[in-house]
């Protein structure tokens, strides 16, 4: 815990020195028109800056020895986290590559998820991946008009 | 004029299609409470963008009623399965979940919709009379009194928020920092973009949420490796009439607790303190403290009703001052703005129709949500039967759509991601996350309010001490920042280490 308190406060007052550096070159003075587009980004880093060194010393002073996670309960999180990951990127990559749009993603996601972590039944999987775009889908897109980001299966289906 | 006025509303209420749209919220709203990583925040953010095509009244009416449905479904999850789905509803499993145990789960879950539903009344009662005063007064405020007011709300975060105070500080001065990334609407400058376009947006607080909120709490509850094991519902009309039969015993409790949660509940994060203090009010004035924590009745009767007073009373400052007293009501007031709405105290006058119209629909809303929850739990129970492996990437799907429909753009998607890590890791480090929502809600309102001021005043500070209104207000929010340190002072001088209000506040 310790590690990871002087960690984030470290990381804090890194943000609050960022955004001093562009407060500065914005002007944290008075301007023509009152206060500069500076002025409150460069207070509040200031302060941000002063609060991050108090909890250092305060993590350093009475900081807890736990771990802040251990490895046998990280790796629940991190089958969360990388196959989320995942499935951003297949519905949409960042840089010019196309993406197979949010409603084929999301059934792979699930599906994978579901059989990976789940053991699910394979029936189960299928069923549940195709249904659960569907519906998503039909809700979203029919529904209430609102559009998501979608691949060559939708234009293939003539969305 | 206050009766007319709400007559009105409730001819917008009493609509078909509204009464529709309660009952849908309401469901929705429910079942977003019973699922873990959706609460109320996070539900109305994720089916905001649904609204952007209804007309305002219709819209904040199903925000609202997903908003009760959500603290409602609370309290089904911390008596049947003693995971408490939102920070107030902690309190309820002391008693609740033993008393699941022993078989009472129906007496439970009776006790604790019929004190929801008493202490929301309560206070929607209270909002009835004084919004509309609250709202004439605040029509004289100019800049100085507004940006009082947003310092009050913020610094009762930190003295009485009762977590580390200087980690409330830090929250609330990222999200600020967050809100002023983008354009300048002011000197029309770039802030903090450092040349990236997809920066020029700035972070939309509906994204933070719903990372913070939704991904943060799956990240959390999977690591502690959340086994879902329920106890069985027992409900059926006998036991709620039973039940019904022994509550009126209570009702000393039911008015403290709605008086606790009221008080607390329009200032900021106070549904979690008042439900606590409730508690401990009513275990030291009962007869036998000793039945509190092993399934006692009134120990859930006293937290639901402050939690419920407190969860509604947070919606009369955001109607009337701009100023939402919860992250769920910021939610709505972002919903306000982007309806073309302009919350705070000219709702009264411009749209009394959608004002009153919501006030209505508290009451329609909660006498709803009360036959339902009652007839229903079984339903909403079984949710939670559902394997983990197929809530976990349902949940995440349904936040990664609520995330891009906000702005139609992948790039909110990934903020989504990083702010789950960092609400995973803020929740792990004591950081409380309400204060850095609101505040990034609030940040242009609060900046504009602070530059208004500063030139009306010439770059003094003296302003906001000098004005009568403002001034006081500046007080008791300075006071409020000063109290984690003059709190110990207060105890050593009195010799004693904790009076009732300063029980575990977490």
């Amino acid at each position: 815990m310790r590690v990871a308190d002087l960690v984030t406060a470290g990381l804090l007052m890194l943000l609050g020195g960022v955004v001093i550096y562009d407060a500065a070159r914005l002007g944290i003075g008075w301007g023509i028109e009152g206060p500069r587009s500076g002025f409150f980004p460069f207070w509040l880093a200031a302060l941000l800056v002063v609060i991050g060194a108090a909890v250092c010393v305060q993590a350093l002073l009475w900081g807890s020895r736990h771990p802040f996670v251990t490895r046998e309960r990280f790796l629940p999180v991190l089958k969360v986290l990388v196959p989320l990951a995942g499935f951003i990127v297949l519905t949409d990559p960042p840089g010019p590559w196309p993406g197979l749009g949010l409603y084929v993603a999301a059934g792979i996601y699930l599906g994978f998820y579901m059989r990976w972590v789940g053991r699910h039944d394979w029936r189960a999987v299928v069923a549940l991946s195709i249904a659960v775009p569907v519906i998503t889908f039909l809700i979203f897109e029919t529904w209430f008009l609102v559009p998501m980001p979608k691949g060559p299966v939708e234009t293939w289906l003539g969305y | 004029m206050g009766i007319d006025n709400l007559l009105l509303g409730f001819q917008v209420a009493f609509t078909p299609f509204n009464l529709f749209i309660a009952v849908i919220g309401i469901l929705l709203g429910t079942i977003i409470g019973v699922l873990p990583g959706l609460g109320g925040a996070n539900g109305v953010a994720i089916l905001l963008p649904l609204t952007f095509t209804m007309p305002p009244t219709s819209a904040i009416i199903l925000l609202t009623s997903i908003y009760w449905g959500a603290l409602f479904g609370g309290a089904i999850t911390s008596i049947l399965f003693n995971i408490p789905g939102e920070p107030w509803s902690v309190a309820t499993t002391f008693d609740g979940y033993p008393m699941a145990k022993q078989g009472q789960s129906g007496q439970a879950l009776t006790a604790a919709f019929t004190s929801s539903f008493v202490g929301a009344f309560f206070s929607i009662v209270l909002i009835t009379f004084f919004a509309p005063l609250l709202a004439e007064v605040a029509l004289k405020f100019g800049p100085p009194e507004f940006f009082a007011i947003q310092f009050l709300t913020f610094s009762s975060f930190v003295g009485l928020g009762g977590g580390n105070p200087l980690k409330s500080l830090a929250s609330i001065l990222i999200g600020f920092i967050l809100s002023t990334v983008g354009l300048d609407i002011v000197t029309g400058q770039l802030r903090l973009t450092f040349g990236f376009t997809d920066l020029m947006k700035g972070f939309d607080f509906i994204v933070a949420v719903i990372g913070l909120f939704g991904i943060g709490e799956i990240l959390l509850s999977v690591e502690e490796g959340l086994q879902f094991q329920g106890a069985k519902t027992g409900m059926n009309m006998r036991v709620v009439l039973d039940t019904w039969k022994i509550l009126p015993r209570y009702y000393r409790t039911f008015v403290r607790g709605a008086f606790i949660g009221f008080w607390m509940g329009f200032k900021p994060g106070g549904a979690t303190p008042a439900s606590f203090m409730s508690y401990a009010f009513a275990k030291r004035f009962s007869k036998h403290p000793e039945r509190f924590g092993k399934g006692e009745i009134e120990g859930i009767v006293a937290p639901e009703t402050a939690a419920h007073a407190a969860g509604v009373a947070a919606i009369l400052p955001m109607i009337t001052l701009g100023i939402p007293g919860s992250p769920t009501a910021a939610v709505m007031l972002g919903g306000l703005i982007i309806w073309g709405l302009q919350p705070g105290p000219m709702l009264f006058v411009d749209n009394p129709d959608f004002v009153w119209g919501l006030i209505a629909s508290m009451y329609t809303g909660n006498v709803i949500g009360v036959i339902m929850v009652l007839l229903f739990v079984p339903f909403f129970a079984s949710i939670l039967r559902i394997p983990f492996a197929i809530l976990t990437p349902l949940i995440i799907v349904i936040c990664a759509v609520g995330s891009y429909a906000v702005h139609n753009s992948m790039i909110d998607i990934w903020y989504m991601l990083i702010f789950g890590v960092l609400g995973y890791v803020f929740k792990k480090l004591d950081y409380p996350l309400a204060p850095l929502v609101l505040a990034l809600v609030l940040g242009d309102l609060s900046e504009n309010a602070l530059r208004q001021s500063l030139i009306m005043s010439q770059g003094s500070l003296a302003i906001f001490f000098t004005r009568p209104i403002a001034g006081a207000i500046t007080a008791v929010a300075i006071f409020f920042f000063v109290l984690p340190i003059i709190t110990p002072w207060w105890r050593r001088l009195k010799g004693s280490p904790a009076s009732a209000s300063q029980t575990p506040l977490h």
